[in-house]
């Protein structure tokens, strides 16, 4: 079997936390780890663990293109977009980061499959991973949902600067995702940042408002939605079973993370970065023919 | 010297908690057109946890953002609409630009104590459009005077011409307003602000103290109107001001005739400190929980008072009304 061949763009907690995911993957191989500045902690990281790196962002994959197959942009949307220019070009397939909304939107227990079919493949939020899932599911199994709104609460030490500056772009992305898997116009996102010392979990719950609930088939699916997104987010679980609660559906979820690059606390990374690596696996595997 | 005070009234904004959001245009027209006869220099609007925060987290309002400001501009000349605008509630293409241009003057853009660094991006926007922006940390009996100082600090480098402290839980006694108020006005350029809630009975004493130790503006609520065990009561702040020899602009007979209009037109019920806001306001427990609190300790048959207390353990901030039912459900379920 040959590993895919990725590189990551981006030296932030998102881009080392992925490196040292991919390090454990039997189908992933990460050839080159790109920033800005050598001397950054990311930077540091990769240098320790012997990957290749280099300071010179986009422009290191355009002097060899051929080293990579696949790249993960861990920037920002507005450096997502002109680099997707270039790798467009290249033919390189892409797994963004960031909100930029570029390509098609994946939650890999909904929509792996018919998510690599296409070269550039957005992660939404983190709070999407989290919650589109069970808005999926109420989507699937309730008729006539007319609402559907989610809020996350995540530990203030795992906000950095870009997600605290990016809130507006986070709340328009996610309800975006929302509506795109559960098929409801009227969706609403609500991010909470906590202080707490110890950090909190991140922590979601999803509320619908529904004609005639049936909650037998809810629960029974939602069970299930859990263990397929536990297969690649180990710390994601059911925290509120579903109820139904003053005219509305409640569901409360759990992301803790694995604890690799970033504290367990940070879920909220944790669950995007292991959802984008079950995408970039999935591409070796088709490349493979293993599926 | 003259020792001017400027007054904000929430008591449309604030006072939505109490009636779980329901107040109908026809109350803010009448509530607003009293307040702007009463010369209350701003006049705030709203669903209670502000802009664009209608949802089924905190509570969906009968009024949609755009009827609830329409017709408080249609009815406010002399005192300016004010709003209170959460970034992670509000975004500034959903709901800041429509509000700029329904008319709001004055926006307060507000973040948990220690997070002042999401309304970088909404402070700029309001100064960019040439309106006057506050900062206002919520919650902020969680935070050391210090640590508060550094977040004020940042929202007057993004642009803030003036900060707002809020006891939103209720839990401040005058020693530590005294720090806090007196820390920031040390060390900021911009003028410093004091939100009082009535949880232990502090609200009016916590204003004065705030204005003992250099702040330059108070909130206050017709009737105190406001989540929880209400705020500072506007009618006895304006005269506790008069009687100090301080200035605030407000007709004093006027003013007292919007908080009769108020009580009469828009209050169910005049806020008292009940049992369980002792307890909230001890625990610090942000004050807009109470509504939600009540009903789902009720639907449920814990007492709300173990409630508090678990919220206050776990340190939640507003915003986080869903914690409510988890912290509920693990005392029914510890309970069998």
């Amino acid at each position: 079997m040959n590993k895919l061949r990725v590189a990551i763009l981006g030296s932030g907690n998102i881009g080392t936390d992925l490196l040292i995911k991919i390090q454990r993957s039997e189908f992933l191989e990460c050839v080159l780890f790109i920033g800005r500045n050598l001397s950054s902690p990311g930077m540091a990281k990769a240098i320790a663990m012997g990957v290749k790196v280099s300071d010179e962002s986009i422009h290191a994959i355009e002097k060899d293109p051929d080293a990579v197959d696949l790249v993960f942009d861990a920037t920002s949307a507005k450096d997502a977009a002109h680099h997707w220019k270039i790798l467009d070009k290249l033919n390189k397939i892409v797994v963004d980061m960031t909100p930029a909304k570029l390509g098609g939107l994946c939650i890999p227990a909904v929509n792996l499959h018919e998510a690599v079919k296409q070269r550039n493949v957005n992660m939404i939020t983190c709070g999407g991973q989290a919650s589109i899932p069970m808005a999926y599911v109420i989507g699937k199994t309730q008729k006539n949902v007319n609402y559907i709104e989610v809020v996350s609460s995540i530990a203030s030490r795992s906000a950095g600067p870009a997600t605290r500056l990016n809130l507006d772009e986070y709340v328009d992305t996610t309800e975006m995702g929302l509506s795109f898997f559960s098929s409801v116009k009227h969706t609403k996102a609500i991010l909470n940042l906590n202080p707490a010392d110890p950090c909190i979990d991140m922590q979601t719950t999803i509320f619908a408002k529904v004609d005639e609930p049936d909650m037998e088939a809810l629960i029974k699916e939602v069970d299930v939605m859990i263990e397929s997104i536990r297969a690649y987010v180990p710390g994601y679980s059911l925290l509120v079973s579903p109820i139904y609660e003053n005219g509305r559906i409640v569901i409360m979820v759990k992301a803790q993370g694995l604890g690799d690059y970033l504290p367990k606390y940070a879920g909220n990374l944790d669950i995007i970065n292991c959802a984008a690596i079950a995408v970039a696996e999935q591409y070796s595997k088709v490349q493979n023919h293993l599926n | 010297m003259i020792r001017q005070i400027l007054i904000s009234d929430p008591t449309l904004r604030d006072g939505s908690h109490a009636v779980a959001h329901q107040l109908s245009a026809s109350q803010i027209a009448l509530y607003a057109a009293a307040a702007d006869k009463a010369g209350i220099p701003i006049v705030e609007v709203g669903h209670g946890n502000g802009l664009g925060a209608s949802s089924m987290q905190v509570g969906l309002s009968l009024e949609d953002d755009v009827t609830m400001l329409e017709t408080a501009r249609k009815h406010l000349t002399k005192s300016k609409l004010g709003i209170h605008v959460i970034p992670g509630f509000a975004t500034i293409k959903r709901d800041l630009i429509r509000a700029l241009d329904i008319g709001v003057d004055v926006v307060r853009v507000a973040s948990h104590c220690t997070e002042a660094d999401i309304t970088q991006r909404h402070l700029g926007f309001v100064r960019e459009r040439g309106k006057e922006a506050y900062g206002v940390l919520m919650m902020s009996h969680m935070a050391s005077a210090q640590t508060l100082l550094e977040e004020a600090q940042k929202m007057e480098l993004y642009g803030a011409e003036g900060i707002i402290i809020m006891d939103s839980a209720g839990a401040y006694l005058p020693a530590d307003v005294e720090e806090k108020i007196s820390t920031l006005v040390y060390g900021l350029k911009v003028p410093v602000g004091f939100h009082a809630h009535n949880n232990l009975g502090m609200a009016i004493a916590n204003s004065i103290t705030a204005l003992q130790a250099g702040a330059k503006i108070l909130d206050g609520t017709a009737r105190g109107f406001g989540a929880g065990a209400g705020n500072a009561q506007l009618e006895v702040l304006v005269a506790v001001l008069e009687r100090m020899g301080y200035v605030t602009g407000i007709d004093f007979y006027k003013m007292l005739d919007a908080s009769d209009l108020a009580e009469k037109e828009i209050m169910p019920s005049i806020p008292v400190i009940k049992s369980e806001s002792i307890v909230s306001g001890l625990a610090g427990v942000f004050s807009g929980f109470a509504k939600h609190v009540a009903r789902i300790s009720k639907e449920y048959q814990v007492d709300q008072r173990d409630v508090y207390r678990e919220l206050g353990k776990r340190k939640v901030v507003g915003g986080q009304e869903d914690i409510i039912i988890e912290v509920v459900m693990d005392l029914v379920r510890n309970r069998k």
